[in-house]
């Protein structure tokens, strides 16, 4: 029987038993139904997620439901929106009692004095010229005059096709201001002209992620392993998608047979009432989702299927290791 | 050591072994003291459905909060047994 110290040297043995044990549970909690922008591609607009529910405003109602949350074992809070800095308070439930993570745009800044160590992602989508195509505006000119050297901030840097061959200029800029950045692929939801990814482009956007990490090793939080997973939409031979996708709703997962997936997991809408399908857009094709984060985890649910081989193994914990870096279970 | 410990060592192997679909190892070959997380790389989602069939098999619920406890098939069988004696 293969077991992991049978794998592993012991310099990989003691990077595995870090992660070990940390039992992540997360959830992702819609904390808004508004933003301050109106992005070309947002999934969350796209999929009308933010006219499903109206959201609570009865600020006790959040502090009791993250109470529920933590009953049911959550132990990661992840928020998104719409934009969540729209709403402090409603954060501030969340913040006050577990681990939070909160995604923003990053145009409002999060005051420090009330939220001194939460890590916060920073929505990026390309370089200058795409910011304006798709968002309207050159969105990093704010965020990082914002957050510039924060050690609890990092960019999500969503890469789209525009931006092969230029991804080491935004990456520079970024560690330019003391920050550090996660790459993931945009998935086009609103189909905009130019911005869907061809089988080649993702070829050529693997490898330059690839040589970004090499490049900017203390910037780049990320793993080739994932890049692999994420650009190819295969792991082990398996293929990504419905069938596979741990990112589902657990209340609503009817899958037979039932995949590897996230324990307890739930993506709320901001009524605290409504569930949506699973971590990203209502109604994306699950054969076309890049969505970073289902990826990530998809690696991370099957550690045993990365036993076959020493390099598998190594491959599995880069990507946890990586995830938990970017969640704050481990430093940087 | 009881017999009745040593017996549920063997049976818990074996549904480890059949669960996880372990490959090169037998019920009787299978060390019970082998750290379950460290060494056999099992996650909780993994030991939740070992759980399942063990409350089957023995009739008594596992708790979530005390999954941390059960590292080793040992310390399963013990757990076990503790309950089935207590009753609980
Ligand atoms: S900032 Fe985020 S939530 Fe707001 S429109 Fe853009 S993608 Fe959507
Ligand atoms: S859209 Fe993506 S994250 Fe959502 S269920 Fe499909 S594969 Fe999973």
């Amino acid at each position: 029987m293969k077991t992991v110290s049978s794998l592993l040297d012991s310099h990989w043995y003691e990077r595995y038993k870090k992660i070990s044990r940390l039992n992540i549970r997360s959830s992702i909690y819609d904390v808004t139904d508004r933003c301050n922008l109106r992005c070309k591609g947002c999934f969350f607009f796209s999929s009308g997620e933010h006219t499903v529910a109206s959201e609570e405003k009865d600020i006790t109602k959040w502090h009791a439901f993250v109470e529920k949350e933590m009953a049911r074992g959550v132990n990661l809070a992840i928020l998104i929106g719409g934009e969540p800095t729209l709403c402090l308070d409603r954060i501030e439930a969340f913040y006050k009692r577990l681990p939070t993570f909160c995604a923003t745009n990053g145009q409002i800044k999060v005051p420090r004095d009330r939220f001194p160590d939460m890590m916060v992602g920073i929505s990026l989508w390309g370089d200058t010229e795409d910011e304006v195509t798709l968002r309207g505006k050159d969105t990093f000119k704010i965020s990082s005059a914002n957050y510039a050297g924060d050690p609890h901030a990092y960019y999500l840097y969503t890469i789209t096709p525009k931006q092969l061959g230029k991804i080491e200029k935004m990456i520079k800029r970024i560690a330019d201001v003391g920050l550090k950045v996660h790459l993931q692929l945009l998935s086009n939801d609103e189909s905009v002209d130019g911005f869907s990814w061809q089988p080649a482009e993702l070829v050529a956007v693997r490898a330059e992620m690839d040589a970004m990490l090499d490049a900017y090793p203390r910037t780049v939080i990320s793993s080739k392993y994932y890049h692999q997973i994420i650009t190819s939409g295969e792991m082990l031979g398996r293929r990504f998608g419905w069938m596979e996708c741990p990112s589902v709703t657990d209340a609503i997962d009817k899958r037979e047979p039932q995949p590897k997936r996230l324990t307890n997991f739930i993506r709320w809408a901001s009524d605290l009432k409504t569930m949506h399908r699973c971590c990203t857009s209502e109604t994306r094709d699950c054969s076309t989702c890049k969505d970073g984060a289902a990826h990530m985890s998809w690696v991370m649910v099957n550690k045993r299927a990365h036993m076959q081989s020493a390099a598998d193994l190594q491959n599995w914990i880069e990507v946890y290791e990586m995830f938990a870096k970017l969640y704050q279970f481990i430093p940087w | 050591m009881s017999n009745d410990i040593l017996q549920n060592i063997t049976r818990i192997a074996e549904i480890i072994i059949n669960t996880l679909k372990l490959e090169d190892v037998t019920p009787q070959t299978f060390d019970a003291d082998l750290d379950l997380v460290d060494e056999v790389g099992i996650d909780s989602m993994d030991l939740a459905t070992i759980a399942l069939v063990l409350r089957d098999e023995y009739g008594i619920r596992i708790d979530e909060d005390d999954y941390p406890k059960l590292t080793t098939v040992r310390r399963i069988a013990e757990y076990i047994h503790t309950k089935l004696t207590s009753g609980k």
